[in-house]
C-alpha cells in the first residue's frame, strides 16, 4: 500500500528525515516509537503532504502512484487521513460540517451522527471546530473525522497522550475499526502507522511492526511489544548504540 | 397642528439650520449639492407587481417579494412610498405607514419620538433630513404583541444621481417582540447618490427589537445613515448590520442608551470590503441603566483597495452593567486597511465591568493545511474558514435567512476571489 524510499525532508531549512524506507502492505499496522525531536511526527506529515515539510531525495509511493509532490487534499481523496496530535481550532466551522466534508459517500446526516454518538461528540457538533475542546475531546474530534473520511491508510500521531483512561479504551476501540481489526486478517484492507510516545495504546489495538526513528532514520525494526518492553526497560538510551 | 407641535417644529428647523454645514465628525465630507431630489411616484398594490428589476434589487438585499414568511411590509423608491401592507393575521398587532402619515394621524410622535433618539443638530446629514423631510418609515407593535414573522422594511434607489433621505421610527411597545428586516438598495443603473437615514428605535419596558439592516450599495454610493436606539426597563435590542458591495463611503455610528434596568443591546457586524470602499461602521452601547448589558461583535474583511473603520464603544454610568466588545478582521489585500478602534468608557460606575477583544491578521496557514488533509483544495479551505469567520449564527436569525445571507456571503467570497 504504501512504499517509502531514501526519504529527505527538511523543515525550515533544517534536516529532520535523513533516509527513511519503509514499506506498509494492505491490513497492517505499524508502530513508530522514537524520542521527542527523532523524526516520528514529521514522516507522518510528509506522508500526508503538508507543504512545510519539504522532501530534499526520496520518494514516496500509495498503491503505486508517486505521490511525492501531490497536495494534501489530493492524498486525502486518494485515500490518506490523518489524526493530528494539537489540531487547530477554527472558529465558526461547525464540527458537523466537517463531518459532511469529509463524509465519503456523501451527505448522510444520520451516518455523521451515529459517528458522533460513537465518540460522545453529539453535543459538539453544533460547535466551532475543536475550538474549547479538552485534549480527550481532540482526539474523538480527530477520529470522528477519521471515521467519516474513512481512509485505507490511517497516520495516528499520539492518539493516546492527554486522554484519561475512560476514553482511552474508547479511542482503542475506534482505531480498532478504521483499522479494520474486527475483520479476518485476510480480509483486512485499512493500514494504519500510529505514533506513540508511550506504548500505551499497544494495551488496545494491536499492532503487526514496530520501528523506532531516532535522528531522522529508523534505527530498529521488530516486534511492537518487544520494542515497547526494552524502550521501557532500558529508555532509548540503548537505541542510540545502533545509531 | 398644535401650538406645541408648531413651536417644537420651528425649533428643530431652527437647530437644522444652524448645522446645514456641520460637518460629521467622522467620515468623508459630502457635499449634499452634487445630488438632486427625485420626483414622487405611484404606489402599487403588490410587491409582484414592480417591475422585475425592482423585484431583483430588493430581493438582493433580503427582501421576500411573495411576503410569505412576513408580517408585514413596507418600500419606499426614491421619494415615494409605494407599498404598504399588513398580512391578513398581523392586523391588530402592528401599524407600518409612511412616518408622514403618522405624523399627521399621531400629532404627539413629534414631541415624543421625532429626534428624541437622533440629535437633529449632529451634523450635516441630519440636518438636511429635517429641512428636506422625505418619508421614511413608521411601524409600531402594540403592547404585548409577540410579531412571529419578520416585519420587512426596503429602502430602493432608481435613479443616478439623487439623494434619499429618510426618516424612520419604530416602536416595539410594552412587552412586545418583533423582527425587522430592512433592506437598502439600488437599481443597476444607478452609479452615484447618497442615502441619508435617519432611523429612531424604541423598545419599551419588556420588549424586544431584533433589526437587521442589509445593504446593497454601488461603487460610487454615498451611505449616511443616523441611528439612535432607547431601551426601558427588561427590553432587549439585537441590532444586525451586514455590508457585502462595494460602496463608495458609509459612515455610521448607532447609539443604543440602555436607559432601564436589566436592558440589553447587541450589535453585530459583517462587513465585506471591496474594491475602493471606504467604509466607516461603529456601535456605541451607553449603559444608563442598573444591571444593563451590551455586546458588540464586529467581523469584517478587507479585499481590494478597501479600508474599513471598525469603531466601538462602550460607555457604563451604572452600576453592575456589562459589555463586551469583539471586534476580528482579516486582510486579504495588500491595498487594504483595517483599523479597529475599541474604546472603554467607566463612567462613575466602579462596579461595571467593560471589556473587549480586537484582533487584525490573516487566515493561518495551519488551518488551511488542516483542512486540506480532509480533502479541501486550498481555495475551498480558504473559502470554508472565511465563511466561518463571517459567522452568520452570530445575527441570531431565523433560518431561511440565516441562509440567504450565507449564500450572498458566498457569492461575494466567490467573486472577490
Amino acid at each position: 500500500m504504501l512504499v517509502i524510499e531514501d526519504l529527505h525532508v527538511e523543515v525550515g531549512k533544517v534536516p529532520i528525515l535523513k533516509g527513511i524506507n519503509l514499506e506498509i502492505n494492505d491490513g497492517e499496522t505499524h508502530i513508530l516509537l522514537g524520542p521527542n525531536g527523532g523524526g516520528k511526527t514529521t514522516l507522518l506529515m510528509s506522508i500526508m503532504g503538508l507543504p512545510r515539510y519539504k522532501v530534499t531525495k526520496g520518494k514516496i509511493y500509495f498503491r503505486g502512484i508517486d505521490i511525492t509532490n501531490l497536495p494534501p487534499n489530493e492524498r486525502a481523496k486518494m485515500g490518506i487521513g490523518i489524526m493530528f496530535q494539537k489540531p487547530p481550532s477554527i472558529r465558526g466551522v461547525k464540527l458537523y460540517q466537517i463531518g459532511e466534508i469529509t463524509l465519503k459517500d456523501g451527505k448522510d446526516g444520520d451516518k455523521i451522527r451515529n459517528y458522533a454518538e460513537m465518540l460522545n461528540l453529539i453535543n459538539h457538533l453544533d460547535r466551532d471546530l475543536n475550538y474549547g475542546f479538552s485534549g480527550g475531546e481532540l482526539k474523538r474530534s480527530e477520529l470522528f473525522q477519521l471515521l467519516c473520511q474513512r481512509p485505507e491508510l490511517v497516520l495516528l500521531d499520539e492518539p493516546e497522550s492527554g486522554v484519561d483512561l475512560d476514553n482511552i479504551a474508547l479511542i482503542g476501540n475506534v482505531i480498532n475499526e478504521l483499522l479494520n481489526k474486527v475483520d479476518k486478517v485476510k480480509s483486512r484492507k485499512s493500514s494504519g502507522i500510529i505514533v506513540t510516545h508511550t506504548g500505551y495504546i499497544l494495551e488496545y489495538v494491536n499492532a503487526d511492526k514496530g520501528h523506532v526513528i531516532m535522528d531522522g532514520k529508523i534505527i530498529c525494526h521488530g516486534s511492537p511489544r518487544d520494542l515497547f518492553e526494552e524502550i521501557r526497560k532500558y529508555g532509548y538510551g540503548r537505541c542510540v548504540e545502533c545509531l | 397642528m398644535s401650538v406645541v407641535n408648531i413651536s417644537r417644529r420651528e425649533e428643530l428647523k431652527r437647530l437644522a439650520e444652524s448645522a446645514r454645514d456641520k460637518k460629521a465628525l467622522y467620515g468623508e465630507d459630502i457635499d449634499l449639492s452634487l445630488f438632486e431630489e427625485p420626483e414622487e411616484k405611484d404606489s402599487v398594490d403588490e410587491l409582484s407587481k414592480l417591475p422585475p428589476e425592482l423585484q431583483n434589487i430588493a430581493a438582493s438585499s433580503g427582501i421576500d417579494i411573495t411576503e410569505k414568511d412576513r408580517a408585514g411590509s413596507f418600500v419606499q423608491l426614491d421619494h415615494s412610498v409605494i407599498y404598504q401592507k399588513i398580512q391578513s393575521a398581523y392586523k391588530g398587532q402592528l401599524e407600518i405607514m409612511s412616518i408622514t402619515d403618522a405624523l399627521e394621524r399621531y400629532p404627539e410622535l413629534l414631541e415624543q419620538y421625532w429626534w428624541k433618539a437622533v440629535r437633529v443638530d449632529q451634523d450635516k446629514y441630519t440636518a438636511y433630513a429635517e429641512l428636506h423631510p422625505v418619508h421614511g418609515y413608521f411601524i409600531r407593535v402594540f403592547p404585548g404583541q409577540k410579531v412571529d414573522r419578520a416585519i420587512q422594511a426596503c429602502l430602493l434607489l432608481q435613479e443616478n444621481a439623487k439623494m434619499q433621505n429618510v426618516h424612520n421610527i419604530v416602536i416595539i411597545e410594552e412587552g412586545a417582540s418583533a423582527q425587522l428586516i430592512t433592506g437598502c438598495s439600488i437599481a443597476p443603473k444607478v452609479k452615484e447618490g447618497i442615502h441619508i437615514g435617519i432611523s429612531e428605535f424604541y423598545v419599551k419596558k419588556g420588549a424586544k427589537l431584533v433589526f437587521t439592516m442589509i445593504h446593497n450599495w454601488a461603487e460610487g454610493f454615498h451611505v449616511r445613515p443616523r441611528t439612535g436606539i432607547i431601551v426601558e426597563d427588561n427590553g432587549i435590542y439585537v441590532n444586525n448590520y451586514v455590508l457585502l458591495k462595494p460602496v463608495k463611503s458609509i459612515q455610521s455610528f448607532p447609539t443604543a442608551v440602555l436607559e432601564g434596568g436589566n436592558s440589553k443591546a447587541v450589535f453585530n457586524s459583517l462587513i465585506y470590503g471591496l474594491k475602493d470602499s471606504l467604509i466607516d461602521i461603529g456601535s456605541r452601547i451607553i449603559l444608563r441603566g442598573k444591571n444593563s448589558a451590551g455586546e458588540a461583535i464586529s467581523r469584517a474583511i478587507v479585499a481590494d483597495r478597501s479600508r474599513i473603520y471598525a469603531r466601538g464603544t462602550l460607555v457604563s454610568q451604572n452600576d453592575d452593567s456589562k459589555a463586551h466588545l469583539d471586534c476580528r478582521g482579516i486582510l486579504f489585500s495588500n491595498e487594504g486597511l483595517m483599523y479597529a478602534i475599541p474604546e472603554l468608557i467607566a463612567d462613575k460606575s466602579p462596579k461595571s465591568i467593560l471589556s473587549h477583544e480586537a484582533a487584525i491578521g490573516p487566515i493561518a496557514e495551519e488551518e488551511i493545511e488542516y483542512l486540506m488533509t480532509r480533502g479541501l483544495s486550498k481555495d475551498e479551505a480558504v473559502s470554508l474558514i472565511t465563511q466561518g469567520f463571517m459567522d452568520v449564527k452570530i445575527l441570531g436569525l431565523p433560518k431561511h435567512l440565516e441562509d440567504y445571507i450565507r449564500k450572498m456571503i458566498e457569492l461575494t467570497q466567490k467573486e472577490s476571489m
